[in-house]
């Protein structure tokens, strides 16, 4: 397939560019890719993805717009107070790019679901706000062979790192188990800065579309944090864990499973 | 016209005269995707901000220009042998 001379000029600035090319804006457009929360993290990753022109995307969430999400999730507007958000944030998706087939799912993920989610698409963000929820996107990309990318913000700081298949650690390797209940406050207890979730959410969308595209080096193999206080970038490398329990050399965890008592709220 | 043809045959034309920078590039490397290595692309463009421009992005792109013509018409033609990446 070629493209129109409206989506040429619609896509024209990726074209220009010697990493993406003709070639990379078809890769986009054949891609299929799987925010899971419409919140804070997921907003601006799956509105630079619609723009971007990937042909799929499917957006999770289960939580209706609330008033306090308005202060960083710009994928939802006033109007869309009460909304399911996975609708609101489809319709802003359909509104930047019609070309890009939206999925809203009305959904938690958890254990019983996850499977069958992430096995629709190629590439999983996790814009979800809470430890459990991570721990089980991280086991249940790992089992069905997903590269994913983990980001989490908090108050003044975020951090974000890239799991792809065979190369490199995934996030248990580095961060083991969820802490105890209450150890971490979610940013709905601990507040975060709302262009913090621009920035770590545009990364990960720029994960996603280096991907696709083979454009640089990913964020696999290391944790990129970010301190929004003093402007600092760091770039720490991880290391695979080989008695990692989900993609070690005798892996003890083999479905994924939801950790007991964990409220599965996403990106309130 | 007849003259280039005896020199290379063209594999394949793309008129970019209505459209504005940055799409006239755009157009023009789309063009040229869609060929193999080794083709020659015939490329319109207008007189001006065009034929200043395309010719050089094309060639930064790698590829060899064979020849520009003046179609004593406002327009130009660019002929492009496309390279292999």
């Amino acid at each position: 397939m070629s493209f129109s001379k409206e989506q040429l000029e619609r896509y024209s600035r990726h074209i220009i560019l010697k990493e993406i090319g003709v070639k990379g804006q078809k890769r986009l457009s054949e891609a299929k890719v799987l925010i899971i929360g419409a919140g804070g993290l997921g907003a601006p990753a799956a509105l630079y993805l619609a723009a971007a022109g990937v042909g799929r995307i499917g957006i999770a969430d289960a939580d209706r717009v609330d008033l306090s999400n308005l202060q960083r999730q710009i994928i939802h507007s006033t109007n869309d107070l009460g909304k399911e958000k996975a609708l609101s944030a489809a319709e802003s998706m359909r509104a930047i790019n019609p070309e890009t087939r939206v999925e809203a799912q009305v959904c938690f993920v958890s254990a019983d679901n996850i499977g069958a989610l992430v096995a629709d698409y190629d590439v999983i963000l996790d814009g979800t706000d809470n430890c459990p929820a991570k721990f089980l996107i991280n086991d249940a990309c790992v089992l069905a062979k997903k590269p994913f990318s983990h980001a989490g913000i908090i108050r003044f700081r975020g951090q974000l790192m890239t799991y792809v298949p065979g190369q490199g650690p995934c996030y248990r390797c580095a961060f083991r188990e969820p802490p105890p209940p209450d150890a971490v406050p979610t940013c709905s207890q601990a507040g975060v800065i709302g262009a913090m979730a621009g920035v770590i959410g545009s990364l990960q969308a720029l994960e996603a579309i280096k991907y696709f595209t083979g454009a640089g080096t990913l964020l696999t193999g290391a944790l990129l944090t970010y301190d929004a206080l003093t402007q600092e970038f760091r770039k720490i490398r991880l290391p695979r864990r080989e008695s990692c329990e989900v993609c070690g050399t005798h892996p003890t965890i083999t479905a994924p499973f939801d950790y007991a008592g964990a409220v599965c709220e996403i990106a309130p | 016209m007849e003259k280039h043809k005896a020199e290379f045959s063209i594999a394949a034309t793309e008129d970019i005269t209505d459209a504005v920078c940055p799409l006239t590039f755009v157009r023009a490397k789309a063009a040229l995707e869609e060929l193999e290595a080794g083709d020659v692309l015939a490329l319109r463009m207008n007189d001006g901000e065009p034929v200043q421009n395309v010719p050089r992005s094309v060639k930064e792109e790698g590829h060899k220009i064979l020849k520009l013509t003046d179609n004593a018409d406002g327009t130009y033609t660019l002929f492009v042998r496309k390279t292999g990446e």
